[in-house]
């Protein structure tokens, strides 16, 4: 099975962990993978509003192309993945945009949502397996406390995005688990980090980003572990500042022994 | 009257049916940030329903929602009162005057540490 991978811009630039370490577990773990070929922008936030076409194009030219590959969209940041999924499924299911998009958009063979879009962490749930991921870990994380942060993006709208339970997910739990280490539970696993409105009323940010560290150190976090480059900016730079923040990614290649 | 049809372009926008709308404020329960907003989720949906448009371009809490979509997530009715803050977001920055961030403001805001997500979220949410 073959995965075209999006990366998406903050993957190349201030995110490179999540997105160096998350290569080189994929090549340990054997995941056959390959970077989509000049892939776009995809729009960072999905267009909501039912009269937006223009601002969906870009996702829809990553999903035609990994159509044309053969091959499954793997994602890894929160965002790329949210506006993926909602983006493919409006192309499958939405006629307006679908026939809006096609028009503009002229490919060889209309688009129409064929493309599976996978997140990381839903390929070593499904594709990989947790099971495995145990087996070929060489530096279990044993005795580290970590606190799994799943944040709004890769959860809601669960109607569309399928990830996992919207109120009560246990993915990332099951990933601290595979990798050695203890997940720690705490209330605010899912609750928003304050998003991109940090931007314009930091104050805001640094109430939701605090509340979510305070609560995942009261019990007992000595690390979180995120898969969001916005998530990773408010927590660190807007939380309290008491626990360290990583990738999923980082510290799976430190278990599977890729780390450098 | 151009008032009325704005309400039913954000309806339309919007793709949800206020009239679904039981009023048991589990959106507004839910919301993150629902003490930094003058009208709540639940009174958009009912404003919008009531015409009200005029009160929700002016408020606060279309710059203070942080579009997690807790509300579309736990709404019993799928009415959604993200998407009617959305909408009339749209309807404000659409008009001449109306972004509320501009390009040339943007390369001032890149530091060390501020991940491209962010800065390419918010000119999204903000200018048209």
């Amino acid at each position: 099975m073959k995965f075209s991978y999006y990366p998406g811009c903050t993957l190349k630039t201030k995110a490179k962990e999540l997105d160096l370490y998350g290569r080189k577990s994929l090549e340990k773990l054997g995941v056959d993978f390959e970077e989509v070929k000049e892939w776009q922008c995809c729009g960072a936030v999905y267009p909501v509003s039912r009269d937006e076409v223009a601002t969906k194009l870009s996702a829809v030219r990553t999903l035609a192309s990994a159509k044309q590959e053969n091959a499954k969209l793997l994602t890894l940041c929160s965002a790329c993945h949210h506006v993926l999924k909602r983006v493919n499924d409006d192309m499958k299911n939405d006629d307006n945009i679908r026939l809006k998009a096609n028009n503009y958009l002229g490919l060889d063979e209309p688009y129409q949502g064929e493309t599976e879009v996978v997140h990381y962490l839903e390929l070593l749930r499904d594709y990989v397996g947790f099971d495995k991921i145990k087996e070929a870990v060489v530096n279990p994380l044993k005795g580290q406390k970590i606190a799994a942060y799943y944040g709004c993006l890769l959860l809601r709208p669960s109607e569309t995005l399928k990830f996992d339970n919207p109120e009560n997910p246990s993915i990332i739990e099951e990933f601290i688990k595979a990798i050695g280490a203890t997940p720690v539970k705490y209330p605010f696993s899912n609750e928003c980090c304050g998003a991109y409105v940090s931007a314009t009323n930091k104050e805001i940010a640094v109430k939701k980003s605090t509340k979510v560290t305070d609560s995942a150190v009261a019990n007992g976090a000595e690390k979180i572990v995120t898969a969001c480059p916005l998530c990773m900016y408010n927590l660190t730079e807007n939380g309290n500042k008491k626990v360290p923040v990583y990738y999923f990614t980082e510290l799976l290649a430190e278990a599977l022994g890729v780390k450098e | 009257m151009e008032k009325n049809e704005i309400v039913r372009l954000v309806k339309e926008r919007s793709g949800t049916d206020a009239r679904k709308c039981m009023k048991c404020g589990k959106c507004s329960g839910r919301c993150p940030a629902y003490h930094d907003m003058d009208i709540k989720p639940h009174q958009f949906v009912s404003y919008i329903e009531k015409g009200e448009i005029d009160k929700l371009m002016q408020s606060k809490s279309l710059y203070t929602c942080l579009s997690c979509f807790a509300c579309v997530e736990r709404c019993p009715r799928g009415v959604a009162p993200a998407n009617v803050i959305e909408a009339v977001r749209q309807e404000v920055i659409r008009q001449q005057g109306g972004n509320k961030i501009m390009a040339e403001t943007v390369p001032s805001m890149i530091d060390e540490t501020i991940p491209q997500q962010l800065l390419v979220s918010m000119f999204r949410k903000l200018n048209k």
